[in-house]
């Protein structure tokens, strides 16, 4: 049914536009209450420790203060750690805000202070006085690395890395070719434009509304349910809006917890919106050691691959990512050897962030790779040719379906890739040294289950509603291009709701499965839809359907039409009365399937991509700037090309973000982020930015889901960083083996 | 004075024009223009990103020059005129530039849109635009996370050339 479609597959504007360029576009702080209190954080001085006294009476007497919470005076909540517990943390014990008198990580909140206005209680945060007994703390990975562990629980979804293969320590000694290296990432914060921000409505009985920047809003309900001891009746959390996620509103942060507490206790609507400053007081992207070594015969073909990461977690849980396993998946080799540790440090604990551990990982390898093409003098891309994987050799399954050899063709022709002078150096214009390098990017194509209902009125217009969210990403858009070809409409005839915990059952946004889950379980509720609606059209009393059988009836232009005879038809408002109601709904899950769950992985499924990169480097300066970028994605089926363009853009944006800018840097004599703001955190500006070309190689995958899909959230932004990496080599002859790729780096490399 | 003695008890009063229409205000000297738009006239639509003007989020038009409203105090505003992303539709219809940048799909979140649009509405008042490196250069004071970046130039250009400021250029 997705075949002769109008609106799938054709690019269309998001429908979310209007209400975004014109400000009605409601994100979690401008919800609003009579009697709304506000809210302003207090963070602590140190990295760890204890407070040993803490005193807000400066801070209550400020007129218009109504309470300062302290973990002296803070209500009540579940006593059980696993209570703190959403649906997406690592293993460990949540952090919980103001439980104790023990600091765990600079800027942890210590205090909480409620005003009627925000001026006054932004005003009366610096009243409070708290003083501490410092302990010794450890915020410096490349020390903390020499403890490292592997991480005795595993994180649910996160594969741990496949067992080793062969000999890889043997093969490599023996190899003819060899590249061994150290490759670091730094770490990174989300920074999405909308700071983290709850504003909680006391709706009176104990009942609460919740407006949450949260890319699951059922996450957050059944967070603050269990930890709050509330039923899921007396919290719903509303979110149709969310001004970027990028994995940061994945688990619940502190701002839900605190709060939903002050209102709890003040019986009242609170607001509070963290400042760019705290942004950095909670999740980011951990620090990264990768050591990756490849052992190769002289034409380049992999006998031995052996990657070791060390990534930094808190103290008090094991975040994981995978971010080996890429090593073992894009190229095959018969000695394979991955490993994966964590190392703890005295800050929060890091997060999933845009393809996590993914583009951390593909930076070691394909820079490694990058160092193989030039040490046998074979071209990196036929590198990549001669090592490709037909197999996903980790889990010994096939594909569900790989056209990456399609990427690279497509994407080195649009580029103009055989032009390229291989010898570093060579490339150049004026005082510009010119580079160009190309790298392989991969992430998973993941389905869900996930519920949606689709409900036709009287009136012709369809209803779609699911719990998911928009994060930017076009699920709003894309939900209703689905529908309307589903029953035959103008997609000016479709509402989609979503961003509701009322609303049907879905998982967190992440992981690139959205469109490939909501769509699927948004199609499925189409698909009852029509069948009802075509059995209530044949019934009607000399209907001109009640001898035809729903496969030889098609969906179009708000009638129900048999194919053979366009003249026989009934509008679809009559199928609807047809019921005896004034609508039809229907409700329906897409999943993997319990089935399909339990048995043994019968494929893999990957998106794919091949990136290629120019750079342009002030010979005298060290100047960066990235000038041309090609992308050739295969992601299976593309429903809208236009906002799927914008999904890989964004994704190079954060690529080049990684290779050339973002790094918060820690001092660790006070083990606190001192670059925390958007001055000196830097993300790339419009400047930094020029010609980005995406292309969406075709594929064809039926196992990943049912409509096709396999998602584009990530993958853009995998493989960037790497192909910029060794654009420079190319423009410079310095291999920059540590992200970002500075100025300082370039002169002195 | 005690700065809490000032936070939240004192007002001064203003008079604006704000979306083309007057209005009298009592505002406290602590306020920016920013937080009065959002938390005191609920126009939500200006944004805040960071508060510090680093990010551009928050730009709104003041007497036809894009600034950082978290910049500005409430009380320096008397007798200006102030547009916000609200008020530049006009009876109905998008800002041109507001239609460009859902053509041009120049936006995701849509969290810093509204301040992209306020200061590429002023960016092509101001007539210096003149080629796409100059309207990456002047549209950097204001960041995207989404990465939108391509498609706000695109969506600029398209009104500049529909304006004949611009001639379209040749793939760079």
């Amino acid at each position: 049914m997705l075949k002769n479609d109008t609106h799938v597959g054709s690019p269309r504007s998001r429908v979310d536009g209007p209400a975004k360029v014109t400000g009605q576009a409601t994100y979690a702080a401008e919800f609003t209450a009579p009697d709304l209190a506000h809210a302003y954080v207090v963070g602590s001085g140190i990295a760890r420790g204890t407070i040993t006294a803490i005193d807000a009476t400066e801070a209550e007497a400020v007129p218009g203060v109504i309470k300062v919470f302290t973990h002296e005076n803070r209500p009540g909540t579940a006593w059980f750690s696993y209570k703190y517990q959403d649906m997406v943390g690592p293993p460990g014990d949540p952090f919980r805000p103001l439980a104790s008198d023990e600091i765990q990580f600079s800027d942890q909140p210590v205090a909480l202070v409620v005003a009627e206005s925000f001026d006054v209680a932004r005003h009366a945060a610096s009243l409070v006085r708290v003083c501490y007994e410092q302990q010794p703390h450890e915020t410096d990975l490349s020390r903390a690395r020499h403890d490292s562990y592997e991480p005795p629980r595993k994180r649910t979804g996160i594969a741990p890395p496949p067992k080793p293969r062969g000999d890889a320590v043997k093969a490599f000694g023996e190899a003819p070719v060899r590249v061994s290296a150290e490759y670091t990432i730094a770490t990174e914060h989300h920074n999405p434009m909308e700071p983290h921000a709850t504003t909680v409505i006391w709706d009176g009985g104990g009942k609460i509304t919740v407006h949450d920047k949260t890319q699951g809003v059922q996450n957050s309900q059944a967070y603050v349910a269990s930890v709050f001891g509330l039923s899921s009746d007396d919290v719903r959390v509303v979110s149709p809006y969310v001004g970027g996620g990028f994995g940061s509103g994945l688990r619940p942060q502190h701002q839900l917890f605190l709060a939903v507490m002050a209102s709890l206790a003040l019986e009242r609507s609170v607001r509070l919106e963290l400042t760019r400053q705290q942004m950095f007081s909670h999740v980011h992207r951990p620090e990264t050691i990768n050591v990756l070594s490849l052992g190769a015969d002289r034409d380049g073909k992999l006998r031995s691959i052996q990657h070791q990461a060390v990534a930094a977690t808190s103290r008090f849980e094991d975040h994981q990512e995978v971010v080996v396993n890429w090593s073992g998946l894009l190229y095959p080799a018969e000695n394979v050897d991955l490993r994966y540790e964590l190392a703890k440090l005295d800050t929060y604990s890091p997060g999933d962030m845009r393809a996590p551990g993914a583009p951390l990982g593909v930076f070691a390898l394909e820079s490694a790779m990058d160092e193989l093409a030039i040490a046998t003098g074979v071209d990196p891309v036929e590198l990549r040719l001669r090592n490709y994987a037909e197999r996903d050799e980790n889990d010994d399954v096939p594909f569900s379906s790989k056209e990456l050899r399609a990427c690279y063709r497509q994407g080195a022709e649009q580029f103009g890739w055989s032009r390229r002078n291989p010898k570093p150096g060579s490339m150049r214009e004026g005082r510009e040294l010119i580079g160009w390098g190309m790298a392989s990017g991969v992430w998973e194509a993941n389905m869900m289950k996930t519920s949606a209902r689709a409900v036709l009125g009287a009136d012709g217009r369809l209803a779609i509603s699911c719990a998911t969210s928009d994060i930017g990403t076009g699920t709003y858009t894309i939900l209703t291009q689905i529908a309307a070809d589903a029953l035959g409409l103008a997609m000016e005839d479709v509402t989609v709701e979503l961003g509701d915990s009322s609303l049907p059952t879905s998982p967190v946004q992440g992981g690139s499965w959205t469109a490939a889950s909501a769509g699927s379980a948004v199609m499925a509720a189409c698909q009852t839809l029509r069948e009802t609606l075509f059995k209530q059209a044949a019934k009607i009393d000399g209907s001109p359907l009640a001898d035809a059988a729903i496969d030889d009836v098609a969906f179009s232009d708000g009638r129900i039409v048999l194919r053979t005879d366009a003249a026989r038809s009934v509008l679809l408002a009559d199928a609807v009365g047809a019921g005896g109601h004034d609508k039809v709904e229907a409700e329906e899950a897409a999943g993997p399937g319990l089935i399909g769950m339990m048995l043994p992985k019968s494929h893999a499924s990957y998106t794919h991509a091949a990136v290629f990169v120019e750079v342009r480097i002030d010979e005298d300066l060290g100047v960066m700037r990235v000038t041309r970028v090609v992308n050739a994605v295969a992601a299976g089926r593309i429903l809208n090309p236009k906002t799927a363009r914008s999904q890989i853009i964004g994704g190079v944006v954060w690529g080049i973000g990684m290779a050339m800018h973002e790094e918060t840097l820690t001092d660790h004599r006070l083990g606190r982020m001192m670059n925390h703001s958007l001055s000196e955190y830097h993300v790339p500006a419009n400047a930094d930015i020029q010609d980005i070309e995406v292309i969406f190689v075709e594929e064809h995958d039926d196992k990943t889901s049912p409509i096709g899909v396999k998602g584009l959230g990530e993958i853009g932004i995998v493989g960037t960083a790497a192909a910029i990496a060794n654009a420079v080599h190319h423009a410079t002859g310095k291999r920059i083996r540590s992200l970002p790729i500075t100025i300082d780096k370039i002169l002195a490399g | 004075m005690p700065v809490h003695a000032i936070v939240g008890t004192q007002t001064v009063p203003i008079d604006i024009t704000l979306n083309g229409e007057s209005r009298s205000l009592d505002v406290s000297p602590a306020t920016t223009l920013l937080d009065l738009l959002r938390h005191d006239l609920a126009l939500t639509g200006t944004k805040k990103g960071c508060d510090h003007g680093q990010c551009g989020a928050c730009t709104v038009l003041i007497d036809g020059h894009r600034i950082n409203s978290c910049l500005q105090l409430a009380v320096m505003q008397d007798g200006k005129e102030i547009t916000t992303i609200e008020g530049l539709a006009r009876d109905g219809a998008l800002h041109p530039l507001q239609s460009a940048f859902i053509e041009r799909d120049a936006f995701q979140c849509g969290y810093c849109t509204p301040g992209q649009i306020c200061s590429g509405v002023a960016l092509i008042e101001e007539g210096h635009a003149k080629s796409r490196e100059e309207i990456r250069e002047h549209m950097s004071g204001n960041i995207c996370r989404c990465g939108a970046y391509p498609n706000i130039v695109d969506a600029i250009e398209d009104v500049l050339v529909q304006r004949g400021q611009f001639m379209k250029e040749a793939a760079e």
